[in-house]
């Protein structure tokens, strides 16, 4: 076992100091010196030196410390994790299980009820990127496709609901499926050229599909109203009632939910189905997998439909819930951000995804007392848990199949799935 | 007049296209030999950029002459960047040698946002003006309207990199052992090169490139701000892949291929969409050829 301490031994310490001399000696023109152009004065800054030298000092120690105790923890140790251990302990005691889960499904319900309208506005967002998450999961997760432009379908959803209600005053129930509808095209339509790419080619087509959309929604005035985008879009009507802005918050939510939950239902059919299987075999060996008899064409198409089908969806959702929308909202940032749910939760893990999402988007919100470092912090975060635990938050759990070590006559032949 | 125009463009397409190249080839060196998309190598122009206005505007109160102070501010701007990327490789993506090629992308990502939120919070959110430094060539006086003194530098600059490079990578030892790292690092680590020796040294290569593509284009632009990087990344990142990324010769021509695209789009069709035709144009590209202009198509091994 490590030990912390050993790192404030002296050589120990002559290192940390080389490394915080190395960042004073790197940060000293960004950091310390401020001109100031119009006055034509430089400001020297010596106060942010000494921090950062004191700062790097001991972030250099805690680096490596965990960087050491990372290398000592083989990849193959039979340490239960915490997600191990949750999993037992709910196939263990089902009751337990269900009661937790019974739980969950009244703080759910309640939530709206006992906080603030804003706090039931953020908690959409993040269910939001859940859904995001999980469509975006099926392309990168599942099918193995690096996609950079996913912002593209979900601004195809909300403009579709933004326009076709402007013009033809459709609803936004007939608007979600239309906008679901029209981003599977679109899905379907970028996957018809980038059949042939792969890993990094396939990133940046699919990037610069993202920002054409984008582009286009900006300069075409006619079409799209361009930069300064559509406002007054209707929230979702419940049977013809007219909500107030408080009701209305809280019945976007309970869409949301109903959407997570359909969401999850479908992804899990999907993911263990013949079509989701065989998105699996591609993510693993594209060639293996097509002398197996996969047709790589097909799944490929599949992934792009049905990963933008979702976006689309949320799309229209979130036109309705922001009641205004620009080509703003949709950047390349935009799908990173998605990009980051889907791997900082754990590629092709549904539980991940969504507590990927839940970190992602609440963590930030409650930061706002840090609301200038927020972006800084955010990158720093990205970093470090990807050098630390690259796998995600909750890594994907493959089914093994185990034999029995001692089959009872009774169940010979018949293996335990876990 | 017609030909004036079109050969006005074509000029206009050349430099903008030097300018990509000195980022790409950064971009694409990097790729080479360790296959990360560097998201931060942007940041590292815009790095060296913002470290050459501070040095350049502190020398200027002193009334040193101008060309010292650009050749001192370049020179500085270049090591601090150089310091950026080799600290940057080993805090982001050492550590991830060896794991899920998206985790190293979403470090390269994380490390973009950290950079540039980084000089946002230290320095301003506002565009500073870059002084002026490079005086008028006397030479260049009969054709000034097609192509400025910074303009010039930048072609300069850009052939005199390029042919240094082919030059590093062809014939030294060093190239030698990065084209080899880069056809297989495995294989190149049994025979006795250090991987993280080459790999440092090709981040202090991209980088000092880099640095030297900011402070060229900023004197050229005139000013600069915290987000410059970001956008000049991802076009230098479109024209490395347009020519086949991991290829030297490759970065520059894609680079004067989406200079030229860009350049001739918007003379002669429209300037709103100026991002559209690069992308349409690469999407083209790739439909066509999926590795580029120059790269060697992917062997697949079963």
């Amino acid at each position: 076992m490590l030990d912390i301490l050993k790192y404030f031994s002296l050589k120990e310490m002559k290192k940390s100091l080389i490394i915080s001399l190395w960042f004073m000696i790197l940060t000293f023109p960004i950091m310390v010196i401020k001109v100031n152009t119009i006055e034509n004065t430089v400001i020297w800054r010596w106060g942010s030196l000494a921090g950062m030298g004191i700062g790097s000092f001991f972030l250099a120690t805690l680096w490596r410390y965990l960087l050491d105790r990372k290398k000592m923890q083989s990849p193959l140790s039979s340490k239960k994790t915490l997600q191990k251990r949750v999993m037992e302990w709910s196939d263990a005691n089902p009751r337990a299980k269900q009661g937790a889960l019974i739980a969950l499904g009244i703080f759910i319900v309640a939530f709206p009820f006992i906080t603030s309208m804003y706090q039931t506005s953020i908690m959409t967002t993040a269910l939001m990127y859940i859904v995001l998450g999980l469509g975006l999961n099926i392309v990168v997760g599942l099918g193995g496709l690096l996609h950079l432009g996913y912002a593209a379908f979900y601004a195809v959803g909300a403009y579709t609901y933004a326009l076709l209600n402007y013009h033809f005053g459709i609803s936004f129930w007939i608007c979600l499926p239309l906008g679901a509808g029209l981003a599977t095209i679109m899905g379907v339509l970028l996957a018809i050229p980038v059949l042939r790419l792969r890993g990094d080619y396939l990133a940046i087509v699919t990037l610069g599909f993202g920002e054409v959309i984008r582009i286009v929604l900006e300069n075409w005035n006619e079409f799209s109203f361009g930069p300064s985008g559509v406002a007054n879009i209707p929230r979702p009507g419940f049977f013809g009632m007219d909500m107030k802005l408080q009701a209305a918050t809280i019945y976007i939510y309970f869409i949301m939910i109903a959407m997570v939950l359909f969401t999850i239902f479908v992804v899990r059919r999907l993911e263990n189905s013949r079509t989701g299987r065989a998105w699996i075999a591609m993510r693993e060996d594209e060639i293996a997998s097509e002398a197996m008899g996969i047709d790589i064409t097909k799944s490929k198409v599949t992934t792009f439909a049905l990963g933008a089908f979702w976006a689309g969806m949320v799309g229209v959702i979130f036109a309705a819930k922001t009641t205004f929308i620009n080509p703003a909202s949709f950047t390349l940032w935009e799908s990173v951000m998605i990009l980051c749910v889907v791997v900082i939760g754990g590629m092709g893990s549904i539980f991940g995804v969504v507590i990927g999402a839940l970190i992602l988007i609440l963590l930030p919100e409650y930061l706002r007392a840090f609301s200038e470092y927020r972006m800084l912090m955010f990158g720093a975060i990205l970093v470090i848990m990807m050098v630390f635990r690259p796998g995600g938050i909750i890594s994907n759990i493959r089914k093994i199949y185990k034999f029995e070590p001692k089959p009872s006559p009774a169940d010979a032949g018949k293996e335990g799935v876990k | 007049m017609d030909l004036l125009y079109f050969f006005e463009l074509f000029v206009g397409g050349m430099i903008r296209g030097s300018i990509y190249a000195l980022i790409a080839l950064g971009y694409t060196m990097v790729y080479g030999i360790i296959k990360l998309i560097n998201f931060a190598h942007g940041e590292i122009y815009m790095i060296g950029a913002f470290t050459a206005l501070i040095f350049a505007s502190v020398l200027s109160f002193t009334g040193m002459n101008p060309i010292l102070i650009f050749i001192i501010a370049s020179i500085l701007a270049i090591s601090f960047s150089v310091g950026y990327g080799v600290t940057m490789e080993k805090i982001a993506y050492k550590p991830l040698r060896g794991s899920q090629r998206l985790s190293a992308l979403i470090s390269a990502i994380g490390m973009s946002m950290f950079l540039q939120n980084y000089v946002l919070l230290a320095q301003t959110s506002d565009f500073l003006p870059f002084p002026e430094l490079v005086p008028d060539f006397k030479f260049l006086e009969p054709i000034k309207y097609l192509i400025s003194s910074t303009s010039f530098l930048i072609l300069i600059t850009t052939a005199i990199v390029m042919i240094f490079l082919t030059y590093l990578i062809k014939f030294t030892r060093t190239g030698k052992a990065m084209r080899a790292t880069s056809q297989d690092a495995r294989m190149a680590q049994l025979l006795g090169i250090n991987i993280s020796k080459i790999i440092t040294i090709t981040f202090v290569i991209g980088s000092a490139t880099a640095a030297l593509g900011g402070v060229l284009i900023s004197t050229h632009i005139g000013q600069l701000n915290f987000y410059i990087g970001f956008i000049a990344g991802i076009k230098a990142f479109v024209a490395a892949v347009l020519g086949g990324i991991g290829s030297i010769p490759g970065a520059v021509l894609g680079s004067f291929v989406l200079g030229w695209t860009e350049s001739f789009g918007t003379g002669y069709i429209s300037s709103d969409y100026e991002d559209v035709f690069a992308f349409l144009f690469l999407i083209i590209i790739l439909i066509f050829r999926p590795s580029g202009i120059l790269g060697r198509p992917e062997n697949n091994k079963v």
